[in-house]
């Protein structure tokens, strides 16, 4: 089994004249791994409901395996697609829910019955086929709605927030299980989320959506390191953003209160322009150790297990730094007077 | 009145039946409740303690005797039988798609349906029925000439009777279950709608089409007014007519169709009771 490409060109979706997605353009390749990601209500979902059937485009069409099924009816595509609130069927078995599809199909009925204990092992409960799905666990259930979609051998596989319900160490599971299932079977498939760190773990590429727009799409690195948009870089991951005033654009140097940093990245505002810095806190150390450094007070300091966060007031803002947990760290307290400091490569201009 | 009090379709998971913790009950609680008993069975006791006095100074099955043996109180139960299965089905056909339609794509036209479907409770039998007569009985809506066209009229009158008992039940019955997910679910994998209600909607939500079904037997079974406006010679009607000319068998048939519209009832508590696995 292995996928099909998907295309998406123009793609438009009006509620009662409200734009839910706008001029969406999209193109996966056969075995890659896309996220939709964003807040909610950013038009993902709709997205992945017209490639599905389940909504109709307002505009645009979307071909799958190179064929026109913009209004093909839901039962007309072979996909599969895994629901946040897993919709198993409750009157029937695992093995009967997992088989539902093949059965939809008139497919024979030993050919079945060997295809879903396949798909029991892949999803590592082969001896559940005879339990109903109120006996099984949220993770265990959404493993069935998984084998689910994947038995009738779909072109296209369709993940809803498919691990929002469940606990942060089932979810942390599942999330491998899927991505392990997803590369052995080379399966093409969309996974809508809002979690950042889902995507990223996940994805080959991530489409980041805000308000109906594509406001980025790349490679999880990409998207991280070389946010496109400020959307973009305040919604995935923790970010700094410090006012500051452009001295000289060529040379990337700027006004942080009375003190002058340096970046390395393109500044396209002119010189006095009132901007903001961007920096990642995990680039912030509590010392002098590199190129900007800054004067500060500790305002908060949070023990996260594997990292603290600590929070410092600088002139004109404030900012997070993410340290490594040590055993020999010394923790700073509130009050605390300090340095800061980042290299000049790690932070950007944004307007 | 049973009716009314009758269960609604059970939409617990087994889990959430909560035990209810030992209480002192209050006095006055054993007062009004052994009231109410009185007022119920005292009737019915006295009914059935008359239909054994058939006989002059022997309680016995006399009149029961008398009844059974009397073809027409089989021809009309008979005909209440089928006419309250032909109810059923016909109410199953127009509700059933209907709430399961308004579920899916019409949530906001619920209230709209819901109040439809509450009329039969707002306009009482007598002009439900003098209203229909009044468009049916003459040209050029002229369905009552024959007694087996009068007989679809009544139920198709029936029908719209148990429309608030059974799309409350189905209503009911589709709420405990996600019913959008599970419809897009199997849409995806490749299912019609005709595969999608009756291999995934319908049998979960089973009890709720029986306790909806046995509701509207047991209401058209104990009808008399229209029955007796459409000219139809069912249960309701029969029995009036035997209260004119006996003594015993009215009492008799009372205790019969009580008893069988409690069947009913018990099948209702029995499907609908909380289980294992649901």
């Amino acid at each position: 089994m292995s996928g099909g490409s998907l295309t998406l060109e123009g793609v438009r979706k009006e509620f009662d004249g409200v734009v839910a997605v706008e001029d969406f353009n999209l193109s996966v390749s056969p075995g890659e791994f896309v996220s939709f990601l964003g807040p909610s209500g950013c038009g993902k979902t709709t997205t992945l409901r017209m490639v599905a059937g389940l909504e109709q485009p307002s505009a645009g069409t979307i071909r799958l395996a190179g064929e026109d099924v913009t209004f093909a009816k839901p039962n007309e595509r072979n996909i599969g697609m895994v629901f946040q609130s897993y919709a198993l069927f409750p009157n029937m078995t695992i093995s009967d829910n997992i088989g539902f599809g093949l059965r939809v199909r008139k497919q024979d009925k030993d050919d079945r019955k060997e295809r879903v204990a396949e798909l029991l092992d892949l999803i590592q409960l082969p001896d559940k086929g005879k339990s109903y799905p109120y006996e099984l666990s949220g993770g265990q259930q959404q493993r069935v709605a998984l084998a689910r979609a994947l038995a009738i051998s779909p072109q296209l596989l369709l993940l809803d927030e498919p691990l929002s319900a469940l606990d942060a160490k089932i979810r942390d599971e599942l999330r491998s299980e899927i991505r392990r299932i997803q590369r052995q079977l080379n399966i093409t498939t969309i996974y809508v989320t809002h979690d950042q760190e889902e995507a990223l773990a996940l994805s080959d590429r991530i489409v980041v959506m805000s308000k109906g727009q594509m406001e980025q799409v790349g490679e999880p690195f990409e998207i991280y390191n070389n946010p496109a948009t400020g959307f973009v870089a305040s919604f995935v991951g923790q970010l700094n953003r410090l006012p500051v005033t452009v001295i000289d654009p060529a040379l990337g140097r700027l006004r942080v209160g009375q003190v002058e940093v340096r970046t390395t990245s393109l500044i396209e505002s002119p010189k006095g322009a009132e901007v903001s810095l961007m920096m990642r806190p995990e680039e912030i150390t509590l010392d002098a150790e590199e190129e900007n450094v800054l004067e500060g007070r500790v305002e908060a300091v949070t023990f996260l297990g594997s990292i603290v966060r600590i929070q410092v007031a600088v002139d004109g803002g404030r900012l997070t730094a993410d340290l490594f947990n040590e055993r020999l760290l010394q923790l700073p307290v509130a009050g605390d007077a300090t340095q800061i400091s980042f290299p000049s490569h790690a932070c950007w201009v944004m307007v | 009145m049973t009716i009314l009090n009758a269960p609604t379709p059970s939409s617990l998971a087994p889990d959430e039946v909560i035990e209810a913790p030992v209480r002192r009950v209050h006095p006055l609680a054993w007062l009004i409740l052994i009231g109410i008993g009185l007022y119920f069975f005292v009737p019915l006791i006295l009914t059935f303690w008359w239909s054994l006095r058939a006989e002059k100074d022997v309680l016995g099955f006399e009149a029961y005797g008398r009844l059974f043996a009397d073809a027409n109180f089989w021809s009309s139960l008979a005909e209440t039988v089928v006419d309250s299965i032909a109810t059923i089905v016909l109410s199953l056909l127009i509700i059933v798609p209907t709430a399961f339609w308004v579920t899916l794509r019409l949530p906001k036209l619920r209230p709209a349906v819901e109040f439809v479907t509450l009329l039969p409770f707002v306009i009482p039998p007598v002009v439900l029925v003098l209203g229909i007569l009044r468009l049916y009985a003459r040209p050029p809506l002229l369905l009552t000439s024959t007694y087996g066209s009068s007989r679809l009229v009544l139920i198709c009158i029936y029908a719209a009777i148990s429309f608030p008992y059974m799309f409350r039940s189905v209503d009911t019955g589709l709420r405990a279950i996600d019913v959008r997910s599970l419809t897009e679910a199997a849409q995806t994998l490749g299912a019609g709608w005709a595969t999608i209600l009756g291999r995934v909607i319908l049998p979960n939500i089973r009890v709720a089409l029986l306790s909806g079904s046995l509701l509207t037997f047991a209401i058209v079974f104990g009808e008399y007014a229209i029955a007796v406006y459409m000219a139809q010679h069912t249960f309701g009607p029969f029995m009036a007519n035997l209260t004119r000319s006996k003594v015993y068998e009215p009492a008799a048939m009372a205790i019969v169709a009580v008893a069988i519209v409690w069947v009913a009832m018990v099948m209702i508590s029995y499907v609908t009771r909380p289980r294992d696995r649901r």
